[in-house]
């Protein structure tokens, strides 16, 4: 599904922000990515997302070498993976329909086919009597559950979340993650970039942690999933 | 609820507000100037179609007699390479002097020499100059005139006047494409946040360059149709004022049907060319993301 070979990254001509990260991720597996604040974690995400490209070492996801692959088809790659963000990033002049069917406009459906989807997908996150208001009307709990929508609408095969429950209380961030393990559990791999250790340890799955730069992959005693 | 256009709030983009108006400008100007060239070229090819194949003969007054001319007109019918030959009746002489010396040249005894006009056979090569030696044989200080030394140098001026004219309108294209990449590059740098958002999607650079090119088509469209209507309203008045001059030295100063159709392409060509320069100011500036 993805696998990380050596790389290493860095901007400009600053020093590495990531120095030989080796990993890979089973298809439907769950991890959390952990690490202080500066430890690379975003960088290491966007890296996942295909948002930067290495500047040393290999990925490959979807059994694909990244460094080979052609700018024009890194778009059909990238509409495989969901991406919730911290901030959520949702488009303020868009309803929360609108923002949610972006991924699938994008991708190409047509508009008929979109409208049941997204409305079903908003009644199922408990927004279905939100569905035209714009983020700016939504609280933040709310807006973050259309991000959630909106990283899931197509069905991605890899979900990434950055920080997803680092705007709701605790009770909330465990009903998120109830959510994200739903999604797993219909073969979607998931990881959550978190510095909540509460919550990582409450859940059983296998953790990336990054220090400095460096990764290392720990895996709970009773963790599922490989890595 | 799907029916909206662009995933980028242009309508919240001060930048553009401006172009519409660019647009217009550049495309009342174009018009007018696209006009005058067109004016100018048909003036030309009017002169040119009138006066090509044609050369006209002056018997001077001093020799000019009804037998003379006759003469003269019959030798030019026996000559290779005439396909016709027309005495111009005195009264149709002085005619022509009328927007010049007035109605008083009728009744003047102006010395005016006898004409006589020929159409040179299509095809046919005639030299005025061994022409005119050969009718000099009958009637000495014959002239024979091709129109050629002042036709040549009019049409001279008219095709720079009408270089000039496409110059200039290149020059206005090239600050209407300035204008529209300067545009986008602010929205695209206003809008960097969506846009990375929708790449991150996987939208292509075509979806992202698709809703430029959509905003420019509308923006530039408002504008075209303005600037363009601006113009049509002031070649109107021009064409009105033209109609009361009576100059015969004059070109005919109105536009034909053709023209008025070939004027639309003005402002189309300014939409289009809004339309493409964003589009390719944005697929270069997306390509160099990652």
């Amino acid at each position: 599904m993805l696998r990380f070979e050596n790389v290493g990254m860095r901007y400009g001509v600053g020093p590495e922000v990531l120095r030989d990260v080796s990993f890979s991720l089973a298809p439907g597996s769950f991890h959390f990515l952990t690490g202080s604040s500066g430890a690379g974690k975003t960088t290491l995400l966007k890296l996942m997302y295909l948002a930067l490209r290495p500047t040393r070492g290999l990925i490959h996801i979807f059994d694909q070498d990244v460094s080979m692959t052609p700018r024009t088809e890194l778009p059909d790659l990238r509409q495989k993976i969901g991406v919730v963000f911290q901030d959520f990033r949702l488009i303020n002049h868009l309803t929360a329909v609108e923002n949610v069917a972006l991924p699938l406009r994008v991708g190409g459906a047509r508009p008929g086919d979109i409208d049941a989807h997204v409305r079903e997908l908003l009644s199922w996150v408990g927004l279905g009597e939100r569905l035209d208001a714009r983020p700016s009307t939504l609280s933040g709990g709310q807006q973050q559950r259309v991000a959630i929508a909106r990283a899931v609408i197509n069905r991605p095969r890899l979900l990434l979340a950055d920080e997803p429950t680092g705007n709701v209380d605790d009770r909330i961030a465990v009903r998120l993650m109830y959510l994200f393990e739903e999604l797993n559990k219909t073969g979607t791999t998931v990881v959550i970039a978190t510095h909540n250790n509460a919550l990582v340890e409450k859940f059983a799955h296998p953790i990336l942690r990054l220090d400095d730069g460096e990764l290392t992959v720990r895996r709970k005693p009773d963790s599922r999933n490989s890595a | 609820m799907f029916g909206r256009n662009s995933d980028l709030p242009f309508e919240r983009d001060q930048s553009t507000r401006f172009l519409p108006w660019i647009v217009a400008l550049m495309v009342f100007l174009g018009v007018l100037m696209f006009a005058g060239a067109l004016v100018v070229s048909d003036a030309v090819e009017s002169w040119d179609n009138t006066l090509t194949g044609r050369m006209t003969v002056q018997v001077p007054e001093r020799a000019a007699s009804a037998e003379a001319t006759a003469r003269i007109a019959e030798q030019l019918r026996a000559t290779d390479g005439i396909a016709s030959v027309r005495v111009v009746p005195r009264e149709e002489a002085r005619a022509l002097l009328i927007p010049w010396l007035g109605e008083g040249v009728r009744e003047s005894a102006l010395p005016v020499p006898d004409l006589i006009d020929l159409e040179v056979a299509p095809g046919a090569r005639l030299d005025p100059v061994l022409l005119q030696a050969r009718l000099a044989e009958t009637v000495p200080d014959i002239a024979v005139d091709d129109h050629r030394a002042w036709l040549s140098a009019l049409i001279d001026l008219a095709r720079t006047a009408e270089l000039l004219a496409f110059a200039i309108l290149l020059l206005i294209a090239s600050a209407a494409v300035v204008a529209v990449v300067f545009t986008t590059r602010s929205g695209l740098a206003v809008h960097a946040a969506i846009i990375e958002l929708l790449h991150q999607m996987g939208a292509r650079d075509t979806y992202i360059a698709g809703q430029f090119q959509l905003q420019a088509l509308m923006l530039a469209l408002r504008g075209g149709v303005a600037g363009g209507l601006a113009a049509v309203a002031v070649l109107l008045v021009f064409g009105w004022i033209g109609q009361g001059i009576e100059a015969a030295f004059l070109p005919d100063l109105s536009l034909s049907p053709v023209d008025w159709f070939v004027l639309l392409l003005v402002p189309a060509g300014a939409v289009a060319i809004a339309m493409l320069t964003a589009r390719l100011t944005v697929l270069r500036a997306l390509a160099r993301m990652p």
